[in-house]
This record gives structure tokens, sequence and C-alpha cells, in this order.
């Protein structure tokens, strides 16, 4: 009894997460600004994780949870790559692109 | 319906699975309020505040909820880890997307309104709002001074 309430919770949880991933998604689409859709690619990051650990609990095989860590570190490092792309115009790797890319993230600032 | 590998089936498992299910209903909740705020809210500056729902109250209590159904196992020492690193990452993300739009000159709208998309003279009509009421209340506070101002006349006369 208390073990179905818990998975038909699941259920309800895995649908949850489509949802929300496809209001993130439709706000990635609409957004202004570049930041906008970078936080809701983030917040989609973040629900696709949750979705495949609940997705590896419904199926009975929690290995899946592995994938999820892949993906939490991947959405992370991700992020700050993007912003640094935004605020410098240049990834880090020194001579870069700086000045052709100047323009990028609304303007560079010194 | 849904049967688990390592489901356990004691008297005292019920317990767990009982707050499994209540915090995976409250991580529902946190992810749609979240996910409903990322779509409606005017501004950068507000979506963070929703995003930041997303990340640490949904993700957190679902992974809670994980965690008490998986019981004590490898399953749930990894499940711990993403939410820790969940936990502490996502919040420096979204700082720095504050950071960086801050930085690049994105500014809070001043007079908001909820739309998802707003209409093209929506700003003007919401600045030209703030002004009336400005004005508004400018006169009130000048009405407000005559009267003072003709009280004390009248009672020093």
């Amino acid at each position: 009894m208390a073990e179905n309430f818990a998975s038909v919770m699941m259920v309800v949880a895995i649908v949850a997460c489509c949802i929300s991933m496809l209001m993130a998604i439709i706000r990635a689409g609409l957004g202004k600004t570049a930041f906008d859709r970078l936080l809701a690619v983030n917040a989609v990051g973040t629900v696709i994780i949750i979705g495949i650990a609940l997705h590896g609990f419904i199926l009975g095989r929690p290995e899946f949870i592995d994938i999820s860590i892949l993906y939490a570190v991947i959405n992370f490092i991700g992020t700050f790559a993007v912003l640094k792309l935004f605020s410098t115009g240049t990834l880090g790797d020194g001579k870069g692109r700086a000045k052709a890319n100047a323009g990028i993230g609304g303007g560079e600032k010194k | 319906m849904l049967v688990l590998a390592g489901a356990r089936k004691n008297n005292m498992d019920s317990l767990f699975f009982i707050l499994s299910g209540i915090s995976l209903a409250i991580g529902v909740v946190a992810l749609l309020i979240g996910s409903l705020g990322l779509l409606r809210l005017p501004d950068v500056y507000s979506r963070i505040h929703a995003v930041g729902m997303i990340d640490t109250a949904g993700a957190g209590f679902i992974i809670l909820g994980m965690l008490f159904y998986a019981g004590f196992s490898i399953a749930s020492v990894k499940l711990a880890a993403i939410g820790i690193f969940l936990f502490f990452t996502s919040p420096i993300a979204t700082d720095a997307v504050a950071l960086v739009a801050h930085q690049n000159g994105v500014d809070p709208t001043p007079g908001t309104k909820l739309s998802i998309k707003p209409a093209k003279g929506a700003q003007k009509k919401s600045n030209a709002r703030a002004a009336k009421a400005k004005a508004t209340k400018a006169k009130a506070t000048k009405a407000k001074a005559k009267a003072k101002a003709s009280a004390k006349g009248k009672s020093s006369s």
C-alpha cells in the first residue's frame, strides 16, 4: 500500500518533470536577452537530471543515476563556459577572437 | 504495478515509503511553481528567483524522496552525491548569471506587469502609470501641507 503510494508519486514526479521542462523550453524560445535563454537551459538541465534518476527508479534500474551525475557536472561547467563567452568574448584560450566577438553579450566593459 | 529491484517488505519500511511519497509531492509542487515562475515573471533577475526554486527546493525534495525509497544502498550514496552537488553548484551558477547580466547592462524593468509576451507599449504605459501615481501622491502631500498650514494659520489667528 505505502509502496504503491511512493511508486505512483514517482510517476507523478516524472510527469511534472516533463511539464516543467516544456515550460522552460518555451522560456528559452521567448526569452528576450541571452541570459534568459541561458537560465532556461540551466533549468532544463536540472530537470533532466531529476528525470533521468526518476526514470531509473521507475524501471527498477538505479544504475541510471551515474548518467545523471555526469549530467550535473556538464550542466554546471557548460553554464559557466557560456557565461564566460558572454562576458569576455573568449573562452580563455589566450589569443582568441576577443576583438571580433566584442559585442556578443551586449558590449564589453573594461 | 511498479516493482523495484531490492524493495523491502518490513513494517518499518512502510513509514519510509510514506515519507518518500510526501517529499516527492513537495518536490513536484516546488518544481511546478518554479517553472511557472520562469515562464511568467517579467525580468531576468526575478526569473533567477524561480530557477532557484527549481534547483534547490524541487531537486532537493525529489532527491530526498528517492533517497527514502532506495533505503541504504549504493544508489542512495550516488543520489546523495547528486543532491549535495546540485545544492552547492546551482546557486553559484545563478549568481554568476546575475553578475554577468548586471555587468552587461541588463536593467530590471521599472514598472512590471505579469504577461508572457509584453505588448509593445506595455512598458511605456506602466511608466506613465507610475508617473501618474507619483503626481497624485505629490498632490495629496501638497494638499495635506496646505491644510496643515491653513489650520495653523486659523489657530494662530
